[in-house]
This record gives structure tokens, C-alpha cells and sequence, in this order.
């Protein structure tokens, strides 16, 4: 026995003592009728070839271990970001309980949000008496300012029409016939999580602008000098939406976050439970409309809110989550251009002090290689900023980027000697991930959580940089936008290759006259 | 007024107190759900196993959850496919903690997501075409898989497909080979309970009734025994199962966690299966106990005085040399155990807890922490049954609440109004008691630590139990300039 009350080993250490490591090997060779031990190291090793590679590349139906989620997670990050806003996924109930459960487990925050639970009986009959009520149940209950509806794949295949169904609810008495209830479609058969925030935004952003669907006269836009800001799906919201509002305040530029869950998801522990916290006000979001122009931070996360915003007649900037000195540069000069207004000085002594960074640590970087992986507008931005590093992002993999994000990823690639013998590839998952960093090793692998696997596979070091990050606490706290935000990612990058070095070069006699004590 | 006739009258006001918050209609179904326990009474007196009021935030899952992420997902030499859209499979992945030892992505698949990543195309023309498809790439690229699982999402069972007619045909042209479809789309039932019907069920259907019983060349002995319904979380599986083999049975089966489809194979050559896990295994075993004449036992490890208890009764199924190993077993962790509460006790005696967990924690778990000194005064079952409720009677105390399928208003408010000193339930409400000030563990992944079962996992559950209360941040909570 190897436990005491002293010294409590716990899964960490207890499994590999003696007794527990007898067993496994007793279990495994007794009844687990294991695969012939030669079999066993004939398949790892052949899936590391390029004949594995080309039968892996060549699967058409299969999907191992992607990186992307469902539309509906999307819409509860979206519905998340307003005041008072209480998501409202209509549809299985066991959906929700997975949106609850990874955000928490990403933010490390509760994440409030209902479903109409429907079963067996709503698949045949449809769920209208689910939407009656459960908006009454929850508007009894949670008391919300806006219930924001969104919808799972289940309603989705069954064609509920929760247009109707939300007004059917009102006439009977659910909520308050003027109370707001935006919805959106948002099924998780198109698109990703991203296409969700999409759907799922535009949703309430119609709701308000377009006469709440039809119960009252759309309204009529009178241009102001606000501009508006959209994030996008972003897992970095908490720090990011913070940073960007110090840069807006230090231009002195009116503005509205359009969809802010900073607050939501960053709640104070001193004794309460704040189901709800800050998020863009409902008149902001109606006044919204005004605005001189929007910038969108991840035009592809947001494509069709964009249109609607510009058919409106604003200007909107497509920006792909700008990182790094030229990102930054470009997302500050087209503030100063929509604003008229200069940059601010301490910007500018901001830019200057990221340029110095990069400048200390660039031999450290430089023509080191990576492989990449996460939604589209980030691979764009982080592609960007490591070709500014004078490194090489040889993989960069997007499973819900497609070919129009491919070209763009190719686009940066041409531009730069350091994109050489780089390729982008749109609609892969971690499995093919898995083949290239196999057959075309690289340095270091950046990406969320899930990349720890491909980590212990092939031996290349992860950076976690992406959503979810389940494993690390806290990261979602430090912006990766801005000229301090790409200072958080320098870091991030450089800690690890300055920890692999140290690990590399700590052989006692062997290796360690180059456990350098300064880099 | 006694001080447990005083809890029942508080309780009672706090439940018609909280029940004032609903729509009548609701307030008057919710009413079902709960109640303060009366010692003596055979039954807590809740509804249960009934479907949730929309709208009103619960914590339930899906059948989905039930039979991928709880019943088939640990099965490790196995792959098990999420047949529909991205999502359910994205949000379920390796999230459980079954721990188990295999070479991942080789010949072991548990911390992996295989999906069918249904577009709209497959909704409109079907996915069976694409299911064939995905079969034949599996058998390319993961050769030395032993099985495969279809484990369907909610599309599958609206859209007509039939997964079966391609199992079948998948399983001829592969020689026989085990592919189970599993139709715990996650619109069916009320919770995951349902799922862990179907997929025991299947296992039923797909494993035992098509499997060649010869198959495996396994010589029996007399004291062959099952786990079942462990599904290793942090190693619960294997911190029980030494206690067994100490004891001198032989464990020829883990069900589910760190299982493996030879394990499911034998099982009906089983002398006695061994239930932990109720409520998500006791079908098989109920079907196991009626075709193949096995007998079926419920034990509990959770804190010495229940593992004492059970390592008894199970050996009572055995000889006499088994049952003086047992004693023997017994007496060498008692050093253990003692030195363990001596450390403890001084520091948790008379803590309060509230629980809200799944299948036999809102109940196995209560000798644990009175083992400690500590009280649960109240508790509930996300996807408990009738019979759940049933055997809570043995373990909760005059005056206990009880909430059934709680929502998140009523656990906020109850909560509240108790104040005690540990709340124990899931990811979804950790960080709403931490905010209140109120330490948390998750009680389903034991909060990323464990394993909990047995007598050294006791010693991990004492330590973390008194971790969590005894942690100098709850004194910090309070802002010293604010009144």
C-alpha cells in the first residue's frame, strides 16, 4: 500500500506505484486480448509515414478531431454580450448543458442560458408549446431584459417556425407583447460556432433596427460620428473587449461595442451571483444604427452582419483579428481615417515599444518554424504577425476556414520571403494536423487545448493561443489585440521556445554547456 | 421543536417560498419535485424521472450524453462515432476523465472525436451513404480498432436514416466485425437516463447476443467478478478494483472505464457482477442475472464505513477463504482510514454540505462524508428514478431537502437560504457558488482530481473536501470597506 494520510498521492503519482502498475499489466495481458505487441509498433510508426499521410488526406466522410464547434454555441456567446440577455437555445436540452459546460469550462465563469427542452412529443408535433412556455418560465424566473432565441439542430431539421412561435407566445401571454425577443436560426448542420455568433448577432441587431419583427416601424437612420465595434466569436473577449476600449477612449471616440460579454464572463468572487453583468445596453444597440461606420474584427465570423450593416448604409471595415505591428497599424489608421481624428501619442509610443520587443527577442525567432490551427480570421491574424517575426508558418489549418480563407492565407504567404514553402489548408482537422507534423515536422505548434494531443504524439511543443483553452488558467484575461495584446502573444510564443530550450540543453556533462543563463 | 422537525418547517417555507417565482402552472409541477425528507418514510416522495419545464435552466443532458459520454464512450479498444452535426461530439470530448492506459489514436481511441460532421446535405439526402463511407475510412486508418459504435445525434432518428440496415451491412463485409448503432438521439427521454437504457441495451443486442461465446478462449474460475457501472473517472475503476483482487476475486470486466469490448465479451461468464453505478447499469445486469443466471449486487465505495460494508456483502456471495482475505483487507487499510479522519475530522466535523449530482452520488456519497464528521443536509438526482429515491432513504437524514431535477433558481435560492459549508455538483454551478462565497467541488470529475472510490481514493476525498472549505480565499470574499 502505498497511500498514507502524510503524503496523499493522488492520480498524478498513486497509479504509478507498484501495486497499480502490477495490475494494469495483469488486466491488459489477461483480459483485455490486447493487439500483438508487433502490430501495435508496426501502426505507430507506418502512421507516421507518407502513405499514411496520403490515405489520411485522401478521406472524404470522416472528421477526427476537428477544431471548430456547432452554430448554436456561437449564438449563446452572441446573446451573451447584451445587458440583462438571457440565451434561449430552442430545441434538445442536452445541447445546452454542452454550451454551459464549455464555456465554464474555457472562462472559468458560469454561463447562464435556457433551453425549451424538447422530446419525442415536440419532434412530431413541433415545439410551440416548448417556446410558450419556456419563455414564460424563464422571464418569471430570471427576470431578463431580452431573451436572445436561438436554435439547435433538432428544431432546425424539424422546421419550427420560431418567428411565428415567439409571437404565438407573446398573444398568449408569455412575456409582455413589447418585450424583446430577438431570434436567429442557427443550425448546427452549417457553418461552425462562427457562423452562430453570425446568425445569432444579426439576429438582434435586425431585431432592433428593423422594427422588431414587424411589430413596429423599422427604424430610420440618422448618421452621428459614433462608430461601432464588433469582436466577433472570440475567446480572448475579456481582455480583448477592455483593450480595445482603452484605445477607443484614448482617441476620445464615441463608440459602441456592439455585443461585449467582457463583464458577463469576468465576474467578481465577493459573495454574489451576478446571472448577468454589463453587455452592450438595448438602446445602444437600436442607436447603433447611427453610427458613422462599424468595425468588424473578424470579417469572416461575421459575414452576414457585416452585409446587413453596410445595406444599411454604413461603412463597415473587414478586418481578420489583427495581431502584431502592421495588423494594429492598419486597424488604428483606419480608426483615425472614419474619425478624423489623429493617433494618439501614446499609441504611437505603444507601437514603438512592441517594435522594440520584437527587435530583442527576433534572433530567437527568426526562421523558426510553426504550425497553426483555429478559426479563420484568427489563423489570418497570427499568419500575419509570425511572417512579421521573420518566421515560418509552414502549416496553417483552419477546419471551418474554406477556400476564399485559404486564398487570403496565400495572399500573406506570397508577400513574404518567410511564407515560402507555407501552405494553408481549409477544412482539415487535427487528424491531418497529425500527418503533417509527421512528414513536414516543425518547431512549435500553436493552437487551443486540444492540440496537447498532437503535442504528445509528435513531440512538438505546443503554444496554446486559441478556444477553448481548458488546460491554463486565466489566459482569456490578457488581450491579444492592440499593440499590448501582440505583446501577450510575443510573450506567449517566446516563453515557450526559451523553456524548450532550457529542456533541450540540460544534459548534466552532455548537453548543458549551452544552458545559457542569459538569452 | 426538535432540531430536525425545525429543518422540516424551514424547508418546507424555503420550498413554498422559492416555488412563488414560477407561472402557477409551473410552480404546481416544480411542487413535485420537492420536499423535506421524514425519516421513516420508504420513499422521499419526489416525481422524478419526468421532463423538465422548458425555460427554467436545468442541468439534465441528453440521451446522446448518456450513451456516448457515459455508458459506450470508455469502451477504449472501440471507436465511437458522433453520428450528425460537429457539436455534441466538440462538447463531450475527453471532458469525462475515463482514465484508461492504451496507445491513443493506434489501438485505443477514448480522448478522440470521430465525427460525421453532418452538412446540410446529409440532412436532406441522408447520411448513410456517408456513415458506409466513414466505416470503410476507419478501417484504412485505424486498423487495429477492435469495434465501432454509432452513436446517434438528434438529426439521425428525424431524417429517416437507418443506421442499422448499415451496420449490418458494414459487419458482413468486415467479417463479423462488432458495429453497434445506438439511437440515443438526444431528443429521446427526458435526461441522459434514457441513454444509458439504449446503450445497455445495444451492448445487449450487438455484444452478447452476436458475439461467438467461444470467441476468446477464457477459462473461467469460481471467482470471476464484473465492475459495473464504474466508469473511472480519475481512476475510481482501478483504485476498486485492487481492493477486489486483494480480496482474492478475479476482475474479468471493467464496465465502462478503462473497458475494453473482450472485457464486455466475457462478462456473461461472470460468477457475480458487482454494480456500482445503479441508475446506468443495472439494466445489462438485470439481463445478465436473467439469461445467464448471474447474480447482481450493489456496493459502495465511497469513505470506509460503506467500502467495509460492501467488501462484506460482496464476499458473502464467496467461500470462506475469500471472506477471511476480506478481513484481512479490511484490517490493513483501517491504519490507513484512521490516520486519514484523525487528520481530517478536527477540521470538517459538523461541516454542512448540499449535493446535486447523477446517477448514485446524490446518495453513495453521504457515508463519505459523514466517515469525516460532516452532514448532507440536501440533496438531489439530475436523472434519478423512483427507485433512486427509494434506496436515498437508507442514507439521508430527518429533515434532509430534497430537489429533484433542480433548476438553477431553486439551487441558487436554496443554497441561499442554507448556507453550507460545501456545495458538491457540476461544472455549470462551480462558479456560481464560488462567486456567492460558498466553496464548491464537482462531483462529477471530482473537480479534476480523484480517484474517490475505494480506500485510497477516501484519503483524496477527505484531502479535497478540506481543501476546498479550508481554503483561505473564502476569507477574502468580503470587500473589509464595504458594508
Amino acid at each position: 500500500m502505498s497511500q498514507s494520510a502524510d503524503k496523499i498521492l493522488d492520480h498524478f503519482n498513486l497509479f504509478r506505484e507498484p501495486e497499480y502498475k502490477e495490475m494494469f499489466a495483469k488486466k491488459k495481458a489477461e483480459f483485455e486480448y490486447p493487439v500483438p505487441a508487433e502490430d501495435l509498433q508496426h501502426t505507430i510508426e507506418w502512421t507516421k509515414t507518407a502513405d499514411y499521410r496520403e490515405k489520411n488526406f485522401a478521406r472524404e466522410a470522416l472528421t477526427v478531431n476537428p477544431a471548430k464547434a456547432c452554430q448554436p454555441l456561437g449564438a449563446v456567446f452572441a446573446a451573451n454580450g447584451f445587458e440583462g440577455t438571457l440565451p434561449f437555445v430552442h430545441g434538445s436540452q442536452g445541447c445546452v448543458a454542452y454550451y454551459r459546460s464549455h464555456f465554464s469550462r474555457h472562462f472559468k465563469e458560469p454561463t447562464s442560458c435556457v433551453s425549451s427542452s424538447m422530446t419525442e412529443d415536440a419532434a412530431v408535433f413541433g415545439g410551440l408549446n416548448n417556446m410558450i412556455d419556456g419563455l414564460a418560465n424563464a422571464h418569471s424566473l430570471y427576470k431578463p431584459k431580452m431573451i436572445a432565441v436561438s436554435t439547435t439542430c433538432m428544431a432546425e431539421v424539424i422546421g419550427d417556425d420560431i418567428n411565428a412561435y415567439i409571437k404565438t407566445a407573446k398573444e398568449k401571454g408569455s412575456v409582455p407583447q413589447e418585450y424583446d425577443v430577438p431570434f436567429a436560426h442557427t443550425p448546427a448542420f452549417v457553418g461552425s460556432h462562427i457562423t452562430g455568433y453570425d446568425n445569432a448577432l444579426m439576429g438582434v441587431i435586425k431585431h432592433f433596427w428593423d422594427g422588431k419583427a414587424g411589430t413596429v416601424p423599422a427604424l430610420v437612420r440618422e448618421p452621428n460620428d459614433s462608430i461601432n465595434f464588433i469582436g466577433g466569436f472570440d475567446g480572448y473577449v475579456v481582455g480583448n473587449n477592455r483593450e480595445i476600449r482603452r484605445i477607443f477612449d484614448q482617441f476620445d471616440i464615441n463608440y459602441t461595442m456592439l455585443c461585449d460579454p467582457s463583464d458577463a464572463w469576468d465576474t467578481p468572487t465577493d459573495g454574489e451571483f451576478r446571472m448577468y453583468d454589463g453587455g452592450t445596453t438595448l438602446e445602444d444597440t437600436a442607436n447603433a444604427l447611427h453610427a458613422k461606420a462599424t468595425i468588424v474584427m473578424q470579417s469572416i465570423s461575421t459575414e452576414k452582419t457585416a452585409a446587413f450593416i453596410e445595406a444599411h448604409g454604413q461603412e463597415v471595415v473587414h478586418l481578420h483579428h489583427p495581431v502584431g505591428v502592421a495588423g494594429t497599424d492598419k486597424l488604428l489608421m483606419e480608426l483615425s481615417r472614419i474619425t478624423g481624428k489623429d493617433i494618439p501619442e501614446e499609441l504611437t509610443r505603444e507601437r514603438g515599444r512592441l517594435v522594440d520587443a520584437i527587435a530583442d527577442s527576433s534572433a530567437h525567432l527568426h526562421g523558426k518554424k510553426f504550425a497553426l490551427y483555429g478559426d479563420p480570421d484568427l489563423m489570418l491574424g497570427l499568419t500575419a504577425f509570425l511572417l512579421e517575426l521573420g518566421a515560418e508558418p509552414v502549416h496553417v489549418l483552419s477546419t471551418n476556414g474554406n477556400k476564399d480563407w485559404a486564398e487570403k492565407v496565400q495572399a500573406l504567404l506570397d508577400a513574404s520571403p518567410f511564407g515560402k514553402n507555407c501552405h494553408a489548408y481549409p477544412g482539415k482537422d487535427l487528424w491531418h494536423m497529425r500527418s503533417l507534423l509527421f512528414t513536414e515536422p516543425v518547431d512549435f505548434l500553436i493552437g487551443n487545448t486540444y492540440g496537447k494531443y498532437l503535442d504528445r504524439d509528435t513531440k512538438t511543443p505546443l503554444i496554446r493561443i486559441g478556444f477553448p483553452i481548458f488546460d491554463r488558467h486565466h489566459k482569456h484575461r490578457y488581450p491579444v489585440w492592440g499593440y499590448q495584446g501582440s505583446l501577450n502573444v510575443l510573450v506567449t510564443i517566446l516563453d515557450k521556445i526559451f523553456d524548450e530550450m532550457d529542456n533541450d540543453t540540460n544534459g548534466i556533462a552532455t548537453t548543458d554547456y549551452s544552458f545559457d543563463i542569459i538569452r | 421543536m426538535s432540531v430536525t422537525a425545525e429543518a422540516r418547517v424551514t424547508g418546507a417555507e424555503l420550498i413554498e417560498e422559492v416555488l412563488k417565482a414560477y407561472p402557477e402552472k409551473s410552480a404546481k409541477r416544480r411542487a413535485k419535485h420537492l420536499t423535506v425528507h421524514e425519516e421513516g418514510k420508504s420513499d422521499c416522495d419526489v416525481k422524478s424521472n419526468i421532463k423538465s419545464l422548458p425555460g427554467v435552466m436545468t442541468v439534465r443532458g441528453c440521451a446522446y450524453a448518456g450513451s456516448k459520454g457515459v455508458v459506450w464512450g470508455p469502451i477504449k479498444d472501440m471507436i465511437h462515432i458522433s453520428h450528425g452535426p460537429v457539436g455534441c461530439g466538440q462538447y463531450s470530448w475527453a471532458s469525462r476523465r475515463n482514465y484508461y492506459i492504451g496507445t491513443t489514436g493506434i489501438d485505443s481511441f477514448g480522448t478522440m472525436q470521430f465525427t460525421s460532421d453532418f452538412q446540410e446535405k446529409d440532412i436532406v439526402f441522408g447520411g448513410d451513404k456517408k456513415l458506409e463511407k466513414i466505416i470503410d475510412e476507419i478501417e484504412v486508418l485505424f486498423p487495429l480498432n477492435k469495434g465501432i459504435s454509432i452513436q446517434s445525434e438528434c438529426p439521425i432518428g428525424l431524417i429517416g436514416d437507418d443506421i442499422e440496415a448499415v451496420a449490418k451491412k458494414k459487419t458482413k463485409e468486415y467479417d463479423g466485425k462488432t458495429i453497434v448503432p445506438v439511437r440515443c438521439e438526444g431528443f429521446r427521454g427526458v435526461s441522459q437516463s434514457l441513454g444509458h437504457h439504449i446503450a445497455n441495451d445495444t451492448i445487449r443486442d450487438f455484444i452478447f447476443d452476436k458475439v461467438d461465446p467461444e470467441k476468446n478462449k477464457f477459462v473461467a474460475t469460481p471467482y470471476d467478478v464484473a465492475i459495473i457501472g464504474d466508469y473511472n473517472i480519475g481512476g475510481d475503476a482501478w483504485s476498486s478494483r485492487i481492493l477486489l483482487e486483494e480480496m482474492g476475486l478475479r476482475v474479468i470486466a471493467q464496465w465502462s472505464g478503462d473497458g475494453s469490448i473482450a472485457e464486455l465479451e466475457n462478462t456473461p461468464k461472470a460468477k457475480l457482477n458487482i454494480l456500482h453505478c445503479y441508475r446506468s447499469m443495472n439494466y445489462i445486469s438485470r439481463h445478465m442475472e436473467e439469461k445467464y443466471g448471474i447474480p447482481w449486487v450493489e456496493y459502495n465505495f465511497f469513505g470506509p464505513s460503506k467500502i467495509e460494508e460492501s467488501l462484506r456483502k460482496i464476499a458473502g456471495f464467496f467461500d470462506d477463504s475469500i471472506k477471511e482475505k476480506t478481513e484481512e483487507v479490511i484490517a490493513k487499510y483501517k491504519a490507513l482510514t484512521d490516520a486519514v479522519i484523525e487528520k481530517y475530522k478536527t477540521r470538517l466535523q459538523g461541516k454542512r454540505v448540499m449535493l446535486f449530482v447523477g446517477g448514485l452520488r446524490p446518495r453513495h456519497v453521504i457515508g463519505a462524508y459523514e466517515d469525516l464528521g460532516m452532514e448532507v443536509v440536501g440533496t438531489g438526482y439530475e436523472f434519478g428514478h423512483n427507485d433512486d429515491y427509494q434506496r436515498t432513504t437508507d442514507y439521508v437524514k430527518d429533515g434532509t431537502l430534497i430537489y429533484d431535477d433542480v433548476t438553477g433558481y431553486e439551487f441558487e435560492k436554496f443554497v441561499e437560504a442554507i448556507q453550507p459549508d460545501l456545495v458538491g455538483s457540476g461544472i455549470k454551478e462551480k462558479y456560481v457558488f464560488q462567486k456567492m462565497g460558498v466553496p464548491f467541488r464537482q462531483m462529477h470529475s471530482w473537480d479534476y482530481s480523484g480517484p474517490y472510490h475505494g480506500y485510497d481514493g477516501f484519503a483524496i476525498f477527505a484531502r479535497d473536501m478540506d481543501m476546498a472549505i479550508n481554503n483561505p480565499v473564502w476569507a477574502l470574499t468580503k470587500t473589509p470597506w464595504k458594508k
